[in-house]
């Protein structure tokens, strides 16, 4: 691993933002100070983490219903954020977007995505305009196993690998698909296999293990950009919480469930993985909790103090005005 | 300078034209490229199912892209490039196969910049065939034009001859929103004047392409011919109509038909697609809410049925908008 000390406590700020933000939203759902759908990442930040903190600002990633962990990864300021999912104006998308469809272009965060799989063809046309406006950049898409199952999927991956274009299907197979658990589904045991049918390359990541993930990545990230073509990347993981805030989880298996949060929770597993070869100190990650929650503290603060959206703003941004 | 060119070769014009000018500009779609990439042998192109792309593969290879047979791969791919960059104009070969590729133009390409406030730009344009005529029946003979000009985001245009598609074209593909590009069968073989070089034709705007103050017909796309060949026989009886072509479907320019109105104080609008939801009713909901005062005829639709597009020859003409049903309906306003 050649990550330098700075880059392992960056990467774990990351990790230790999305994990005590998406904590944040599931207290505030439940406190009823927040609305909407809330699908919450916890459980899954090394998929993200692992892969964004190795793109640049050419760099595009499409997301899906669970997206604030990508958001993050990506570099999307937390205030903007949060601001958002209270849906006031000072959000990073006017408060018009909300939870499911929270983006930021500047950042080349393509947006969460309502529809299940709508992601994988977005990112592969912004492969395409990589591709054809010669930009050197790569897009990633991010999805679930549940999107695997889906037309858009395997239209895309066609495509992509047809076109030998420069991007990355990053599946986080976290076990469910909604409540039902992925096996009653899908009748392969790794998805990654799918790609075969397109004769595209695949990888399989311990999805829990920030490194694994990080390793697989760049080896697929060197291959999109060496324009070898797409990479399929199977990440294996756990969502924490259940599909959404409110979900009674009593479709899963309790032990099942323990076991993944209890043993290999990626915050844990990177924290004994750096602390046993002695790359950082305990108390720097300690200092780098404390300054996250501090952090979102302040962002919710700004947010529930931020001004409402203007009404008239419901029929703003429908079309570009200038656009004709 | 102009020259007579058929309705498709029109279209073949403009995309020539866009895609000269703009270097973002990229085709997508099944067979618009059609064989003619492929290299040493000697193959002609197919240039799309009916030919409307032909030769722009030759003179763009690297920007005019045959796709696999997946509509909504196609599409949504199509929306990815645009929101990053490029200027996609996708073919659609019929407006029927909207049912495989909804979700891309629904809630991606008419959302994005609305759910993202305001921070994106989507510059797609969907060219797709439209409606009756060539006894294509059930499942590619459908004018689902209301579908699209419903979604708010999209725009929905759909020209009536080969001069206005050539500059409508060029003005939706220079839209910095998505727009879909209506091709009407019944028109997409007609031929008409068509000036040389680059022009646009602004979306939004109908064009009034007859005047007379006794009745207004109110078409579009397919229908345009039929509302003028009506015309001439209201005339022959003593009865003139102003034809108003309204060439943009969303956004609808209500002014112009609020003044057809005014002058005439009767209102036909003759449309191909079936009557729940659609655009003619739509227009009539308009005369009757915002132009009461101005009527002296109840406001009549001419349409097809609620029912599929029947194959057999003699159905598919029943099903269609004819010039005499649409001098019935003046006949029964007057």
């Amino acid at each position: 691993m050649d990550l330098t000390r700075a880059e392992l406590l960056e990467a774990y700020r990351k990790l230790r933002r999305i994990r005590s933000f998406e904590d944040k939203l599931g207290e505030l759902v439940v406190a009823g100070k927040m609305g909407g759908f809330m699908h919450l990442y916890a459980g899954e930040e090394a998929v993200a983490v692992g892969v964004c903190t190795q793109l640049g600002d050419k760099d595009t990633v499409t997301s899906t219903h669970r997206g604030h962990g990508h958001c993050i990864a990506k570099g999307v300021e937390i205030a903007g954020m949060m601001a958002e999912l209270f849906g006031r104006a000072t959000g990073v998308c006017k408060g018009k977007g909300g939870s499911m469809h929270i983006a930021d272009i500047e950042r080349g965060m393509l947006g969460a995505n309502g529809i299940v799989g709508a992601g994988i063809p977005l990112a592969t046309g912004a492969a395409l305009t990589a591709r054809i406006k010669r930009t050197g950049g790569v897009a990633v898409a991010f999805f679930g196993d549940g999107a695997t199952n889906q037309g858009a999927f395997h239209e895309s991956l066609n495509m992509a690998a047809n076109w030998k274009l420069p991007a990355l299907y990053v599946i986080e197979n976290n076990g469910f698909g909604e409540f039902t658990p992925t096996e009653f589904v899908v009748p392969v045991k790794d998805i990654a296999v799918r790609a075969d049918s397109y004769a595209m390359k695949s990888l399989i990541a311990d999805g829990m293990d920030f490194f694994d993930v990080y390793a697989k990545a760049a080896e697929a990230l060197a291959y999109c950009r060496s324009g070898r073509g797409p990479v399929l990347l199977e990440c294996k993981t756990y969502r924490f919480a259940g599909h959404f805030v409110g979900d009674t989880l009593v479709y899963r298996d309790k032990e099942e469930a323990e076991d993944w949060i209890q043993n290999r929770d990626p915050l844990q597993n990177f924290e004994t993985q750096v602390l046993e070869a002695s790359l950082v100190e305990a108390e720097a990650l300690r200092r780098i909790d404390l300054e996250v929650q501090e952090e979102i503290a302040a962002a919710v603060e700004s947010a529930e103090a931020a001004p409402w959206p203007d009404v008239a703003e419901t029929e703003t941004d429908v079309y570009v005005e200038d656009g004709g | 300078m102009s020259r007579k060119l058929s309705l498709g070769m029109a279209v073949n014009e403009a995309l020539r034209i866009a895609m000269e000018t703009d270097p973002d500009v990229i085709l997508m779609g099944e067979d618009v490229a059609g064989g003619g990439d492929r290299k040493g042998d000697d193959v002609d192109e197919m240039g799309g199912v009916l030919g409307t792309t032909r030769g722009l593969v030759k003179a763009f290879p690297d920007r005019v892209l045959d796709t696999p047979i997946s509509e909504m791969g196609i599409l949504g791919t199509a929306v990815g490039a645009a929101a990053t960059g490029l200027r996609p104009v996708v073919e659609l070969m019929f407006i029927d196969f909207l049912g495989t590729c909804l979700d891309p133009l629904l809630n991606q390409a008419a959302k994005l910049r609305y759910m993202f406030g305001g921070n994106a730009r989507v510059p797609l344009t969907v060219r797709t065939v439209t409606g009756a005529g060539m006894q294509a029946a059930a499942q590619h003979s459908q004018s689902l034009y209301w579908i699209t000009a419903g979604i708010p985001g999209l725009k929905t245009v759909i020209p009536s001859n080969p001069a206005d598609a050539k500059g409508l074209l060029l003005s939706a593909i220079r839209d910095d929103n998505p727009v879909v590009f209506c091709e009407a069968k019944l028109v997409l073989g007609v031929s008409g004047e068509v000036p040389e070089g680059d022009y646009e034709v602004p979306i939004g705007k109908a064009k009034l392409v007859r005047g007379g103050n006794d009745v207004s017909l109110i078409g579009f796309g397919g229908t345009l011919p039929i509302c003028l060949q009506a015309a001439e026989q209201l005339a022959s009886d003593g009865i003139e109509a102003d034809v108003l072509d309204l060439r943009s479907l969303q956004p609808l320019d209500e002014d112009a038909i609020l003044a057809t109105l005014t002058r005439t104080g009767r209102v036909v609008i003759v449309d191909e697609s079936t009557p729940r939801s659609s655009v003619a009713s739509d227009v009539a909901a308009l005369c009757v809410d915002r132009g009461f005062d101005s009527l002296d005829a109840p406001v009549k639709r001419v349409m097809a049925p609620h029912s599929p597009v029947p194959f057999s020859r003699v159905l598919e003409q029943a099903f269609l908008p004819s010039a005499a049903r649409v001098v019935e309906a003046v006949r029964s306003q007057v």
